[in-house]
């Protein structure tokens, strides 16, 4: 019981909590998205910068529980600098990780550099189904953020 | 009090464990839990009794009637009503509140009326007027909080005029759990405008008596108050009643029905229109001989009581945050409160894995969240059979939070 609570708080989802990366608006040209949870109010803001199908720039804002803020942060930190097909891929190998069942884990930990890194820790999240919504409202944002891209292109 | 276990042993679910700790149940503001005098109530009703009421002429239609309007007694005689007839059977506050709104506000109230309300209202006691006045034009206007968390009588003079058309104000507030400002009743009839209660959460935790508090409606639920959900309450005073218009046409609220119109049945059942819910006014008839049966004095004074030994248990928590009223006469038993930077939502989901259940979030009241510049909160709150015990349990709860969150 206090082991699943230890797995759904890690520490690096704590810090990134506590210290979001990427924080703030974008100045320059960006698309901009905003999603949010009304059953409970946790609100995310999304802005990326691109070029020649590149995120160089990522700037979030929000405010909520540690999951989804830290799920923000780690999903900043993971985009930043990807293309954007590869930020769609991401988003569905996050989606993937949060909805598999016991044991049939898509990513190994164990290896370095695998595809999610620190999001790999919100893992510990599908043991409380309530939760899952929270790590998901940022990527809920990006998808509607790259659909924005593409329809600018 | 009552024995506090006799209390907690009528009340099945609080055996259960959860997440292999025994339930500490503390969201009873959200709903309460329900004693097995309630639940044998409505049993009893289905197997025995169960038909349809106002029309068979058989033993059984005759019987459901009798136990539905018998329901409608005990709340007349609970908040000491006139008569039953004061006694709308509704679906909850909400619907309630929505009834005045729409069949009396609706022809009542024109552009440049006002519709005054406090900044501690519930959704429901927002929306319904935002939701007439596209029809309307009415305005709404809001009396601010004072820095003790009561609603601010001193700004009243600034708002209160002739185009005040209704005042509708939270006998007690569901986030701070502060008492409203009753006062507010004289001050609507000074303008000649409507008082409208909400007691959602006054009339499960006080004593009520609609004779003495004056207004001209009061709004409550069943479910808040041991008895089941999908049934409330809209007390009226006759006069008032008799001014509101149907918001809802069927079965059941007619007297006679032509091709091109109708004649209305009286009041109240012209605001009943289709099956009412019977087992659970039922239930609610059986919620409501247990309160008695405690005594509403001992209600509100072991309210009192819990709410005064959780706030000073709480007060030992470093970083811990409580939002309301610290005077107990002037509060009941919702307390909400923030832990240093731990959202409410975290909160919540380690509590819950100590098998306490606490509410998270912003409480369906936005406006009053805001004004506290405060984006959700976590909430715990007590009834009846809310034990020192379980206060105990969710203090070495929030301790506990502390240590996942790195702060001890």
């Amino acid at each position: 019981m206090a082991s699943s609570l230890d797995e759904l708080y890690r520490d690096v989802i704590l810090d990134h909590y506590r210290s979001p990366r990427h924080q703030g608006a974008l100045k320059g040209p960006h698309v901009h998205a905003e999603g949010q949870n009304p059953s409970c109010g946790d609100e995310f803001s999304l802005d990326l910068a691109i070029e020649d199908g590149v995120i160089v720039d990522v700037g979030i804002q929000g405010q909520g529980c540690s999951i989804s803020q830290a799920s923000g942060s780690m999903m900043a930190n993971a985009i930043s600098g990807k293309s954007l097909d590869q930020a769609r891929e991401l988003t569905h190998t996050f989606k993937v990780m949060m909805t598999i069942e016991d044991g049939d884990n898509p990513v190994d930990p164990d290896r370095p550099g695998s595809v999610l890194g620190d999001l790999e820790a919100l893992q510990g999240v599908r043991r409380f189904p309530v939760r899952i919504k929270c790590a998901d409202l940022p990527w809920a944002t990006l998808e509607d953020a790259i659909s924005k891209a593409a329809a600018k292109t | 009090m009552t024995d506090l276990s006799l209390v907690r042993s009528d009340f099945p679910i609080l055996d259960r464990s959860v997440n292999g700790h025994p339930l500490v149940y503390l969201d009873s503001a959200a709903t309460t839990q329900k004693p097995v005098q309630v639940i044998d109530a409505i049993d009893e009703y289905y197997r025995r009794h169960n038909a349809n009421v106002h029309r068979g002429a058989y033993t059984l239609a005759a019987e459901a009637t009798a136990m539905y309007e018998g329901a409608r007694e005990r709340v007349a005689s609970f908040i000491n009503a006139g008569s039953p007839r004061e006694v709308v059977f509704t679906r909850g506050t909400t619907t309630s509140l929505n009834h005045v709104a729409y069949g009396w506000g609706l022809n009542h109230l024109q552009a440049g009326d006002r519709v005054l309300l406090t900044m501690m209202e519930h959704h429901s006691n927002i929306v319904p007027w935002q939701l007439i006045s596209r029809y309307t034009g009415i305005e709404l206007v809001y009396l601010p909080l004072s820095d003790d968390y009561l609603v601010d009588l001193s700004k009243l003079e600034d708002l209160l005029d002739e185009r005040v058309k209704v005042i509708s104000f939270s006998g007690m507030s569901n986030v701070t759990g502060a008492v409203g400002p009753t006062d507010l009743v004289e001050a609507a009839r000074s303008v000649g405008a409507l008082s409208i209660i909400d007691g959602a959460q006054l009339v499960p935790h006080m004593p009520t008596d609609v004779r003495a508090l004056g207004a001209d409606f009061l709004a409550f639920s069943s479910h808040k108050m041991l008895g089941p959900t999908g049934i409330g309450v809209l007390w009226g005073r006759p006069e008032r009643l008799e001014e509101m218009e149907p918001t809802e046409g069927g079965g059941e609220m007619i007297r006679d029905v032509q091709l091109h119109e109708s004649r209305w049945a009286p009041v109240p059942q012209r605001f009943e229109a289709g099956t009412p819910p019977i087992a659970e006014a039922v239930g609610f008839g059986a919620a409501i001989d247990y309160l008695s049966k405690l005594g509403m004095d001992e209600v509100r004074a072991h309210d009192r009581a819990i709410t005064g030994y959780a706030l000073e248990r709480m007060s030992t928590i470093p970083d811990l945050t409580v939002y309301g009223p610290e005077d107990l006469d002037q509060r009941g038993g919702a307390v909400s409160f923030q832990l240093a930077d731990v959202h409410a939502h975290d909160i919540a989901t380690i509590l819950d894995q100590y098998g306490i259940a606490v509410r998270a979030g912003h409480h369906c009241a936005k406006p009053l969240m805001r004004s506290l510049d405060l984006a959700a909160t976590a909430r715990a709150s007590f009834y009846v059979y809310t034990s020192r015990s379980d206060v105990d349990r969710l203090v070495d709860g929030l301790l506990e939070a502390r240590t996942v969150f790195g702060l001890a």
